[in-house]
């Protein structure tokens, strides 16, 4: 059955609404909130700081740990329960690869830099958002990096690419695939690539293509934030 | 944490009867409060700043069966966390001691014990099914009183809230579509927490106003300036007519306060 | 050939690109890949000939030796004090450094530097696994006994103290304040006035926000006059 026209009418390769600020939490060394549509992510750095216990400690460079949490009234039906969980925990360790290739850890051994994202409102693309937000963050706090990091959910559902993917349309029970994709936009280099479902490799070829273009959107609403706190 | 030198400025600057900020003893900072910014997925939900220190709050609802002791009433839930986001201080893991202090005392405190809920109105079926109301409260960034501001958090996320449809055959509850019915609230209790350094009383202190801290007192009072829950923190010593002075601090603040919720 | 691709004074962030070709050399927070040269943090461009500079906004202070800091004691052993500056590892005073007077071994240290005292301090080396010496003899190095401690991002410290100076010494007559800006971002600021000593603290905290304006300084003049009164500025120069 084609997917002739998305639930949410969008474009095939439209984004939903997407806006960023960075400096939202003075506490912290570097932060960022980041919207798409109804997802709300914010970030906050702290680091480089000491790293307890030490056994974790690398002598060679620093450890990047993200942490990644779900507000309990965040999701779209039940509470959820705070606490680590499975999911997070995964989130959290891919957010970290998707962020250390833009930084040089070997300026600081044995340290840590503490990334946390929480998500205040949950509507799909969570991760990206968060991966995004945590970028803002890092840019943000000072720390020198090859290039920001932008990432999108793309889908294909039944024979359609689609950027953006939506809850419904990552709820839909036909055929589809979610793919979360980040980049450094500059090369267009991936840090993230994760996909749920099946997509051939033409498909996932465009899946890349369509992903590349969307990023550009995300990467320039990013550096607007991070020169907004000057132009004031 | 005790900061010496800061500590000690603080106190010598109250002997002046100066802040370190400038504020007057009884002045609170600049209050913002935003309502529903997390009510796609929220019941209700309300962000609340104070001067830097940031909170949110978040409202869900669940229907379950209620207590065997009290089998026509729903009930409250409170939840309190202090994100390591919002302070270096603040660590990764379950609750830490102050949070369910937080938790406890201001919020579940406040709204159980003003009445503020009349939880007989929660009943959906005597014995068998009853509304829970879930509170989350999150630091976003503290700098000083998160007692106070996740009072104003929760309480305007409940003022926000709406319940969502309720199927009672099926017994299922339709998340994405909301009632126009809200929770009613009878009072609205209002924490003001009062500090005593040396032989002084501050409202609403900052980080490192809170680091001087000898002691503190958190007033929760209701609309006609009635007390309905106190909490003491700090490891000084009160006497009866600090007491006294700090309750009649907070009454009056509290009264003010309750202006911002019109 | 090179194709320059920001001018003086420009904001940048990472990622952008600043020139194109090899005629350029990048410096500061900029660096070259390939043929480009690109911003790896949020800065502000300096082009001098074909040199360009990226001075970053913010950034997390890099210990060096000769800096002058203010950090709190953290802990105390036989042999020292350690001092939290606000870096990944905390720095170390050893006994020998500790006072321009002579401290004999087995001395109580708790009567010289307790625990969160705040001291200024110098830098005397920085190892490369990044330990970091500070020493206590020198002039103007002390404990602090009355006054606030505020913290600023370290990249804008230049700006705060200004050319020879001259910002953090006109902060200081126009509002008869004692004021010790740190390299590492820490600020002790004590003034007699209490009044005045906030307007210091302003003062400070504004040129944190707008380090990257230009003609900040006579900006902060005109603040400052305004806040403790033209009168007292007049007085200075008589």
């Amino acid at each position: 059955m084609p997917y002739n026209k998305r639930f949410d009418g969008r474009k095939f390769d439209e984004l939903r609404e997407i806006s960023a600020e960075v400096g939202v939490i003075p506490n912290a060394d570097g932060s960022a909130r980041f919207k798409i549509g109804k997802t709300i992510a914010i970030a906050a750095v702290y680091g480089p700081r000491v790293l307890h216990p030490k056994f974790l400690q690398n002598p060679i460079k620093g450890v990047l740990r993200c942490n990644y949490n779900m507000m309990s009234f965040s999701g779209s039906g039940e509470r959820v329960r705070p606490g680590p969980s499975r999911r997070s925990k995964e989130i959290g360790l891919i957010s970290e690869k998707a962020l250390e290739p833009v930084l040089d850890l070997g300026e600081f051994p044995g340290a840590v830099i503490d990334v946390f994202i929480e998500l205040l409102q949950t509507d799909a693309g969570t991760r990206c958002a968060g991966i995004t937000a945590a970028a803002l963050a890092l840019a943000d706090a000072g720390f020198p990096m090859k290039d920001l990091v932008s990432a999108i959910a793309i889908g294909r559902i039944e024979d359609k690419i689609v950027v953006d993917v939506s809850k419904e349309e990552e709820d839909y029970e036909g055929g589809m695939a979610d793919i979360p994709v980040a980049m450094m936009p500059r090369t267009n280099e991936i840090t993230l690539l994760q996909m749920d479902g099946f997509a051939t490799l033409s498909e996932l070829k465009e899946v890349l293509k369509t992903a590349k273009k969307a990023i550009e959107q995300i990467y320039k609403v990013q550096k607007d934030a991070l020169r907004e706190r000057y132009l004031k | 944490m005790n900061d010496n030198i800061i500590a000690t400025h603080v106190t010598n600057l109250l002997d002046k009867e100066f802040r370190l900020d400038g504020r007057k003893l009884d002045q609170f900072r600049d209050i913002k409060i935003e309502y529903g910014v997390s009510n796609k997925s929220a019941e209700g939900s309300a962000l609340v700043k104070v001067g830097k220190t940031e909170v949110v709050a978040g409202i869900k609802m669940e229907v379950g069966t209620p207590y065997p002791d009290n089998p026509d009433e729903g009930t409250i839930i409170a939840n309190v966390e202090l994100l390591p986001l919002s302070s270096s201080e603040f660590e990764s893991g379950p609750p830490s001691v102050k949070s369910i202090e937080l938790a406890r005392s201001v919020v579940d405190r406040g709204i159980r014990e003003s009445k503020a809920i009349d939880f007989k109105k929660l009943c959906i079926k005597k014995g068998e099914k009853s509304w829970i109301i879930l509170i989350d409260a999150y630091s976003i960034n503290d700098d000083g009183n998160l007692a106070d501001a996740i009072g104003l958090a929760t309480l305007a996320a409940i003022k926000d809230s709406k319940f969502p449809k309720y199927d009672e055959k099926a017994e299922k509850i339709d998340y994405s579509e909301k009632t126009k019915k809200g929770i009613e609230l009878k009072e609205s209790p209002i924490p003001v927490t009062v500090l005593k350094i040396k032989n002084k009383f501050i409202v609403d202190p900052t980080l490192d106003e809170e680091n001087a801290m000898g002691a503190r007192l958190t007033i929760t009072t209701v609309d006609d300036g009635r007390i309905c829950a106190l909490q003491k923190g700090g490891d000084v010593p009160l006497t009866e007519d600090d007491v006294e002075k700090m309750v009649e601090i907070a009454t009056k603040k509290g009264k003010e306060l309750r202006k911002l919720f019109k | 050939m090179g194709e320059l691709k920001v001018k003086d004074k420009d904001i940048v962030v990472p990622g952008d690109e600043l020139a194109d070709g090899m005629d350029f050399l990048p410096a500061g927070g900029a660096f070259r890949e390939g043929d480009k040269i690109i911003a790896s943090q949020v800065g502000v461009i300096s082009v001098n000939g074909r040199l360009i500079k990226l001075v970053p906004l913010n950034a997390k202070y890099t210990p060096k030796k000769g800096d002058m800091v203010i950090g709190k004691v953290a802990a105390i052993t036989n042999n020292g004090w350690f001092v939290d500056i606000g870096y990944s590892n905390e720095a170390f005073i050893p006994l020998r450094d500790g006072s321009m007077e002579y401290i004999p071994k087995g001395a109580d240290l708790v009567q010289y530097y307790d625990y969160n005292d705040y001291v200024v301090a110098d830098i005397t080396r920085v190892s490369k696994d990044k330990e970091i010496d500070l020493s206590m003899k020198g002039p103007g190095l002390r404990k602090l006994s009355e006054g606030r401690i505020i913290k600023v991002n370290s990249a804008k410290v230049p700006r705060i103290i200004g050319k020879q100076g001259s910002m953090i010494s006109m902060i200081k007559q126009m509002t008869d304040c004692r004021v010790i800006v740190g390299q590492n971002g820490y600020v002790w600021i004590y003034g007699v006035d209490p009044v005045k000593e906030l307007v210091a603290v302003d003062a400070i905290k504004r040129i944190e926000e707008r380090a990257h304006i230009h003609g900040l300084t006579d900006e902060i003049k005109t603040y400052l006059e305004n806040k403790v009164g033209v009168k007292n500025a007049v007085q200075q120069t008589i």
